[in-house]
């Protein structure tokens, strides 16, 4: 039998026993709908997850830490690298080193530092860092309201939202969005903010050079030669931009609230933690890092660049560290999720087994009419099967309506909730296109395979009896 | 049942010629309707052979036999055995739903095989709507539409007064005098049988115990088409 013909058919056949199929075809739509909205939850904090790590604009960075820096010690290294005391240095040479490895883009010094700030003689305390120039094509950039620096020397600064709202004094508020923002800038822009900062500045000459000599000549080493002088500064910076940047977001440039130009950053040879540890460094005009953040070319090359580094005795840390554990967290939340859906759907399965075993029964001289005039074995099988997989369709198509409706009105509920809480609402709930292909197809196939014994159990039966019986 | 082994037709030879109307007589129980099921392809003999235009139906499969129901086979029933949720004319039609006959032709030849027994005008009804006779006649224009060779009619007129009985009864004639096709039918009314059959042939207890030519009738000549040999 052709496919139009046994199409026609099945849905002949099934509008003859509307209630008990329609019924059954609601039970598929419930297992669908179950599965679908389970799926969508489970896609929608994934991707909920992945847009705030995306916001933080560092999937391509590996962030370069000394081992010497014991408040970054991660215990696994501490027990398979060299001795803290014994590890590499962070410095300018081994900066232009980890540049030149291949597939990274550029390696810039992580200059942070907590300082005053100045505005309209208001003082404000805050957390200051270093932007590249590369920054401005990055996608946490992308949202700046003004301009970027104009230059990497520039005297410019660009603020993040929250200290732009603690400038002009109005509460932050939770869940602002871009059009805030536009607002936040207008007054602020081409402004002037003064920022005090600690200068380290080398010393000319050794503090003594008498007591030096002597001293050497006493074999007290207690002074190591190098000295330096911390000098307070102020810079004027002009407010160029604001971004929608969240602080909260996980480590790098983005947690501070003002950025400044590298370039600039640099210069102002601003004291840095390191330069303690590092004294006898911190003197001359080569700096320590406390971090150098490495841009790589692609995202999936960061693993590697990340191996070459450890090599080189550093530690490393990427996003794409934090991102892949958890993904494997939401592909097993994905797969229980599946699980719970999958238990309607097999609820369901049964049904279907049922309606058609109940159909064999009741057709059963329908059926031994068929072959009687001329229905093959495989016609009769087919037929069932067509019913089987009418019902799978039709029940995933309406299903997939309801799981998507389900979702919307969770949705809803929750960011009516979210905001009474006032949290910014959040859209956790995704019905990608290819979850609709899925629960459709996957719909049918379920149904398909219910419709395998009742199918099969049909076509053997033999025709002689099923006329007999009246 | 079980595994009980019941024969219902034992040590059964005959044969039947192409264009002849052969009835088999026999009271209830005799075994008629098992030789008929078994020309028809519907069961299987467990030992023995029937022979139809050259192939031994015991040895088809189970595709090859409903290929041969479909295309070489016409059948009638007692009790109509029309499919009562379809209309007269989708009852027609089914067998060539299954024969794969192109759609586009379907609908003309379902016309001409309905006003062929003279229901052109009940097309759309459903057999509940219709009277014994007139299913029974859908009945023939269904077992018709393939253009089978053999028409197989059990007790085609037992569920039917005598004047819708002779009615049916000349329509089959009608196809065996005008078609040429080979009519093997069941019945238990032996006037019936004389009336139209060229042969009778009567059963007892699933044995042969009786072949009467009826001299009467004017068979068109034919080589031999139909012959059963079978214990099912």
């Amino acid at each position: 039998m052709k496919l139009p013909d046994l199409t026609e058919l099945a849905v002949r056949n099934l509008r003859e026993s509307l209630l008990r199929n329609s019924l059954t075809t609601v039970g598929i739509s419930v297992g669908v709908a179950s599965l679908v909205a389970m799926l969508s939850l489970g896609i929608g904090l994934q991707q909920l997850a992945s847009r705030r790590l995306m916001k933080s604009g560092l999937f391509d960075t590996v962030v370069v830490t000394s081992r010497r820096d014991l408040r970054n010690f991660n215990r696994e290294e501490e027990r398979n690298g060299p001795a803290p005391g014994e590890s590499r240095v962070l410095d300018e040479p081994t900066r232009v080193e980890i540049e030149h490895l291949p597939n990274v883009l550029e390696a810039y010094p992580d200059i942070r530092f907590i300082t005053e700030l100045r505005y309209e003689d208001k003082p404000h305390l805050t957390t200051i860092a270093a932007l590249p120039a590369s920054a401005k094509t990055n996608d946490a950039f992308e949202t700046v309201q003004g301009h970027f620096f104009s230059s990497d020397t520039a005297p410019e600064a660009i603020l993040q939202k929250t200290f732009a709202e603690e400038l002009l004094g109005r509460a932050p508020k939770p869940g602002l969005d871009e059009t805030n923002i536009k607002e936040l800038a207008a007054p602020l822009l081409g402004k002037e903010i003064v920022m005090r900062y600690a200068q380290r500045e080398a010393a000319q000459s050794p503090p003594s050079t008498e007591t030096n000599d002597k001293n050497a000549a006493s074999g007290d080493r207690s002074l190591a030669g190098a000295a330096y002088s911390v000098i307070s500064r102020e810079q004027k910076l002009k407010i160029v931009g604001v971004a929608d940047l969240d602080p909260e977001s996980m480590r790098g440039p983005t947690r501070a609230r003002v950025f400044l130009p590298l370039g600039l950053a640099e210069s102002l040879h601003v004291m840095q933690p390191t330069d303690l540890r590092e004294v006898s460094r911190a003197a001359t005009d080569q700096p320590v890092y406390s971090s150098v953040s490495v841009r790589v070319r692609n995202p999936s090359q960061v693993q590697k660049v990340e191996d070459a580094i450890k090599k080189m005795g550093f530690n490393t840390f990427s996003i794409l560290d934090a991102s892949r554990s958890i993904q494997q967290f939401f592909k097993v939340l994905d797969v229980f999720l599946g699980i719970f859906g999958s238990l309607a759907l097999a609820v369901a399965f049964i049904g279907i087994i049922n309606t058609l075993v109940m159909a064999i029964l009741e057709r059963r001289r329908e059926i031994g009419i068929m072959k009687a005039i001329g229905a093959s074995d495989s016609d009769i099988k087919k037929l069932f099967f067509a019913e089987a997989g009418a019902m799978g369709i039709l029940g995933g198509i309406v299903g997939v309506a309801l799981g998507w409706a389900i979702g919307q009105v969770i949705n809803l509920g929750t960011n009516v909730y979210l905001k009474s809480q006032s949290f910014p609402p959040e859209h956790f709930w995704s019905v990608p296109l290819w979850l609709v292909a899925f629960a459709v197809l996957f719909s049918f196939l379920v149904s398909l395979a219910a419709g395998l014994y009742p199918a099969g159990r049909a076509a053997r039966l033999d025709p002689v009896q099923a006329l007999r019986y009246e | 049942m079980g595994e009980t082994l019941i024969r219902a037709v034992d040590g059964v030879s005959l044969e039947v010629r192409a264009g002849e109307f052969v009835a088999l007589l026999g009271s209830s129980g005799s075994g008629k309707s098992s030789v008929l099921n078994l020309i028809a392809g519907l069961d299987r003999p467990t030992s023995g052979s029937v022979m139809v235009q050259e192939r031994d139906l015991a040895q088809l499969s189970r595709e090859e036999l409903a290929r041969y129901r479909l295309h070489t086979v016409g059948m009638v029933f007692q009790s109509f055995n029309l499919i009562a949720s379809m209309t007269l004319a989708e009852n027609v039609e089914l067998p060539m739903r299954f024969a794969e006959v192109e759609r586009g032709k379907r609908d003309s030849l379902v016309r001409e095989a309905l006003s062929r027994v003279g229901l052109q005008a009940r097309m759309n009804h459903r057999p509940s709507e219709l009277s014994g006779g007139e299913q029974q006649r859908a009945a023939l224009a269904r077992a018709l539409i393939n253009r089978p060779q053999l028409l197989l009619a059990d007790e085609p007129t037992g569920n039917l007064d005598s004047h819708t009985g002779t009615e049916i009864m000349n329509m089959v004639r009608g196809f065996n005098q005008q078609l040429g096709m080979t009519v093997v039918m069941v019945t238990h009314e032996r006037a019936l049988a004389e009336r139209y059959a060229q042969r009778l042939i009567f059963l007892a207890d699933g044995k042969l115990v009786g072949d009467e030519s009826h001299s009467a009738m004017t068979a068109g000549a034919g080589t031999d088409q139909a012959r059963a040999e079978g214990r099912p």
